[in-house]
């Protein structure tokens, strides 16, 4: 008797102890991430003025903003996009209703998992490789096909969970009113999923939209506005890490408002998306 | 007389086919990644042979290059990194799943998850201006008055308290991958069947009892590829770490010394290569970490799968 109250104390003192190591930690991790968010808004608001939205990059010490940077960045990312998501979805979908069972399918899934978090660097080098280095010049296209290379894998992931939950009546009523698969895939499937394909697009965005990693030694850097993206494109993580890891001032400052902008375009697509997603389970 | 086809599986057909083809596009695009990075790296690899892998010397005005500072700075750091993480990931989930009162639930949860998708950079700046005085005043400058001489922890501290280092390096890269491995791990336990947990309660089993000998070993092939997957994330990240760890080449010899990972060396030198070699050299430690990260990734992969499968 004795000892069973012995060992029932020591089960609850371990119980109590992991309890409060739990709690701890979550404390712990909330505080560290809130600090992050507050030392981006803090530093981050005090350097965002209409400048940074009108004008272009400065040198140090002169007046200017990100103009060029924002203006690039976004150019290369709908560029991104566009591609990624012509890829995307159709590899997506094929896993999700033709190939996905064969072994040639599962090839490409495993290929997949490991491309969606692969480093984002060795993009980079990869396209530094074939469209930099044979072309003697830093473009912003070379940076949009990086982007877009990342941006693939959680599209084709998404369209094909997306498109495995779609009831199975759907198809068959489709295909017992005589119409061809693809024509079902077409016009019933990817209608009936456009709002959680649209969620997945959304969350490749937001991958996307902070990578700096591939944007080194492909989009590379440029002083002055321009959409020409045949050229160095300026784009705003790589601003961001130039300026931050620059002697000046101002320059930091520069970089703390980019920071914020990519931070919360960044947070606030995320959220979009999922709103679409619940209302998508909504309905 | 055959009837001819109807147009519409002409199309039907051809769409089959173009989906075929984006899907081997990725097939493609892996391995053409691959092929570059070996081609683009071999004068290198070619030169130093082996001992490209295993010495430390990295000089670009000698024209040799040794990578084994970069990679063991890229196993230490991802390594460290983890070990910090892992219990706080874990802690995390544990609370989410098992602690938490109901109205918090969806809140904390929602908010790791969005954390989950900040951009590096911004952990490195952060790591940068906000952490490395932080860690250079209360952290490195206490331990390194209080290490005794010639024992090993003053050993273990030696270096420039600046704040920046392998040891800073890696804390910036737990709480990066923080949430995301807290994440992925709060997700595995939601699909253990309440049954079961409610038999385990049911019996008599403390809430520490519940998680560590029925929920966890439940998710356990699910929960190790979770981990390596936040391994996979450390071993190739690049801005979180090239703003902190001190980047110089020199074999790591304390937690405070100045490193470098394979990812923070190229993405400082790449563009200011001025010889082929100095390319070519850069490119070679791009294919030891594709290397390294495709084993790991892989690995993590499988173990989800099997887990997923399972549920």
């Amino acid at each position: 008797m004795t000892i069973s109250t012995a060992r029932l104390a020591r089960r609850r003192a371990t119980d109590v102890v992991f309890k409060i190591f739990c709690v701890v930690v979550t404390a712990l991790a909330l505080i560290a991430l809130a600090a992050i968010l507050w030392s981006l808004l803090t530093k981050g608001i005090g350097g965002l003025n209409l400048d940074v939205f009108t004008r272009s990059t400065p040198a140090p010490g002169s007046r200017g903003g990100l103009a060029n940077a924002i203006v690039g960045s976004i150019a290369m990312c709908v560029l991104a996009m566009v591609m990624a998501l012509t890829v995307g979805l159709l590899a997506g979908t094929w896993l999700a209703e033709y190939g996905g069972r064969s072994a040639y399918g599962g090839v490409i899934r495993f290929l997949n998992d490991v491309l969606l978090s692969a480093p984002s660097i060795l993009v980079g080098l990869f396209v530094y490789e074939i469209l930099v280095a044979p072309f003697h010049s830093f473009s912003g296209l070379a940076g949009a096909v990086a982007l877009a290379m990342l941006a693939v894998p959680v599209i084709v992931r998404t369209t094909e969970d997306v498109l495995l939950l779609q009831a199975a009546t759907l198809r068959e009523a489709g295909v017992a009113l005589g119409a061809p698969l693809s024509f079902v895939i077409r016009t019933i499937l990817w209608r009936s999923a456009q709002s959680s394909l649209l969620t997945g697009a959304l969350l490749a965005f937001a991958r996307i939209s902070g990578e700096t990693a591939p944007l080194l030694f492909t989009a590379l850097n440029n002083q002055f506005f321009s959409l020409d993206l045949r050229h160095p494109t300026a784009n705003l993580p790589v601003v961001i890490f130039n300026f931050a890891l620059s002697a000046y001032d101002d320059w930091r400052r520069l970089a703390w408002a980019g920071a914020l902008l990519i931070a919360g375009t960044v947070l606030a697509v995320t959220v979009v998306a999922r709103i679409v997603a619940q209302e998508q389970r909504r309905s | 007389m055959r009837r001819p086809r109807p147009r519409g599986a002409l199309v039907a057909l051809v769409f089959e086919w173009v989906c075929c083809g984006a899907a081997t596009l990725l097939l493609v695009a892996l391995g053409w990644l691959l092929v570059s990075l070996v081609v683009g790296g071999w004068p290198a690899l070619h030169k130093f042979g082996f001992g490209f892998l295993t010495t430390a010397t990295w000089n670009p005005v000698t024209e040799v290059y040794g990578a084994a500072g970069p990679i063991v700075g890229t196993l230490v750091t991802a390594a460290l990194a983890l070990i910090i993480s892992l219990p706080i990931a874990g802690g995390v989930a544990f609370f989410l799943t098992e602690l938490c009162p109901a109205p918090l639930r969806r809140p904390i949860g929602t908010a790791v998850e969005l954390l989950a998708g900040i951009p590096s950079i911004v952990y490195g700046m952060w790591g940068l201006f906000v952490f490395a005085p932080l860690f250079s005043q209360y952290v490195q400058l206490p331990m390194m008055t209080a290490a005794a001489p010639d024992s090993l922890l003053e050993k273990l501290t030696t270096g420039i308290p600046n704040g920046s280092g392998i040891l800073s390096a890696s804390i910036i890269l737990a709480i990066m991958i923080l949430p995301f491995m807290a994440a992925t791990l709060r997700e595995l336990l939601l699909t253990v069947p309440a049954a079961v947990r409610e038999s385990a309660y049911g019996l008599g089993a403390t809430t520490a009892e519940v998680v560590m000998s029925v929920t966890l070993p439940y998710v356990r092939t699910g929960a190790i590829g979770a981990v390596m997957l936040g391994l996979g994330r450390a071993l190739g990240e690049t801005m979180a770490v090239t703003f902190i760890i001190g980047n110089s080449h020199r074999f790591p010899k304390s937690l405070f010394d100045s490193g470098s990972t394979i990812a923070s060396t190229i993405a400082n030198e790449f563009t200011e290569a001025s010889t082929p070699m100095h390319t070519a050299a850069l490119v070679a430690l791009g294919l030891v970490l594709f290397v390294i990260t495709f084993i790991v990734l892989g690995l993590a992969r499988l173990m989800l799968r099997n887990q997923v499968a399972k549920a």
